[in-house]
């Protein structure tokens, strides 16, 4: 973690769990993400989450690194998951 | 008999003193007193030696300050009105900083210079027309109500332009970067607007 996670206005990924179920149909905090800057790997419901903004803002644990943004407007949901990766599967 | 039934009428209420106001808040606004924080990442916290504030891009030479150069540059006293676009307005608001016209004095212009983006400590940026930075439009403000920026609002600096949305009014600000095209910003590239205007209601793409 970065500094300054005594930040009030901290949560987690749990946090926007309605959100993210709205825009993708199904529940996502348990899915896998890995942060595109340093490769940690979360689960969405995980990420450091920053809600009192005028959007969503979901960054990587360790680096802090924006993975997934979201803006809901009156005309559309825009959402960049380009910090975001999927894992690979875990070798057998 | 009739006399106490004499109102004033429905002829409108007598404002309160002081609620010249009403003609200050952009629609779809409303008042606040506080100082709501919004934040779209950890609070950064840049020991002030570390601290610099830069002008680069299109500039002949970019500049740079330090914290203690910064402090010697022209100062001023900025009151103004703010709203943002999660729909809260707070009048009268006072600031302490240097006039983005101060710190455009120092550095000679491109002429193909149109935009500017401001960056900000964690990654933040968001984007200008450089008409809009000038003239006393903007100002980079590291005192409010008389004390030092508190870091959850900016400090120790951020960049206030008034006249537009607050997300404008980056906070933690470190510099502007000059461009001949526009850039939109954090905000600006995911369904805000470019621009911005609260008297305009420009709150998203296509407003």
């Amino acid at each position: 973690m970065t500094e300054a996670m005594d930040d009030d206005l901290v949560l987690d990924g749990n946090a926007v769990a309605g959100t993210l179920a709205e825009i993708y149909g199904d529940d996502m905090t348990t899915v896998l993400a890995q942060c595109a800057s340093c490769g940690k790997v979360d689960h969405v419901g995980g990420l450091l989450a920053f809600i009192h903004a005028p959007g969503i803002v979901l960054r990587c644990t360790a680096c802090a690194t924006v993975m997934i943004r979201i803006v809901q407007t009156p005309k559309g949901t825009f959402v960049d998951v380009r910090g975001k990766r999927i894992p690979a599967p875990p070798k057998s | 008999m009739p006399d106490r039934f004499v109102t004033r009428g429905f002829v409108g209420r007598r404002e309160p003193a002081g609620s010249a106001q009403t003609g200050r808040i952009p629609p779809g606004q409303h008042l606040v007193k506080d100082f709501p924080v919004l934040s779209a990442g950890p609070t950064p916290r840049t020991p002030l030696g570390s601290w610099s504030f830069k002008i680069e891009g299109l500039v002949k030479e970019p500049a740079s300050w330090s914290w203690a150069d910064f402090q010697k540059l022209p100062a001023q006293d900025f009151v103004r009105d703010i709203s943002c676009v999660t729909k809260w307005t707070k009048l009268d608001t006072r600031w302490r900083g240097v006039s983005v016209d101060v710190l455009l004095e120092q550095v000679e212009l491109d002429r193909r210079a149109g935009f500017v983006t401001a960056f900000s400590d964690g990654g933040y940026t968001t984007n200008v027309p450089l008409p809009e930075l000038i003239n006393g439009q903007a100002f980079v403000a590291y005192e409010y109500d008389g004390k030092p920026l508190a870091p959850e609002h900016g400090g120790p600096a951020r960049l206030v332009v008034p006249h537009l949305y607050f997300w404008k009014s980056a906070k933690w600000v470190r510099g502007l970067r000059v461009m001949e095209r526009d850039e939109p910003g954090f905000w600006e590239s995911l369904g805000y607007n470019n621009h911005g205007d609260p008297w305009k209601e420009q709150r998203y793409t296509g407003d």
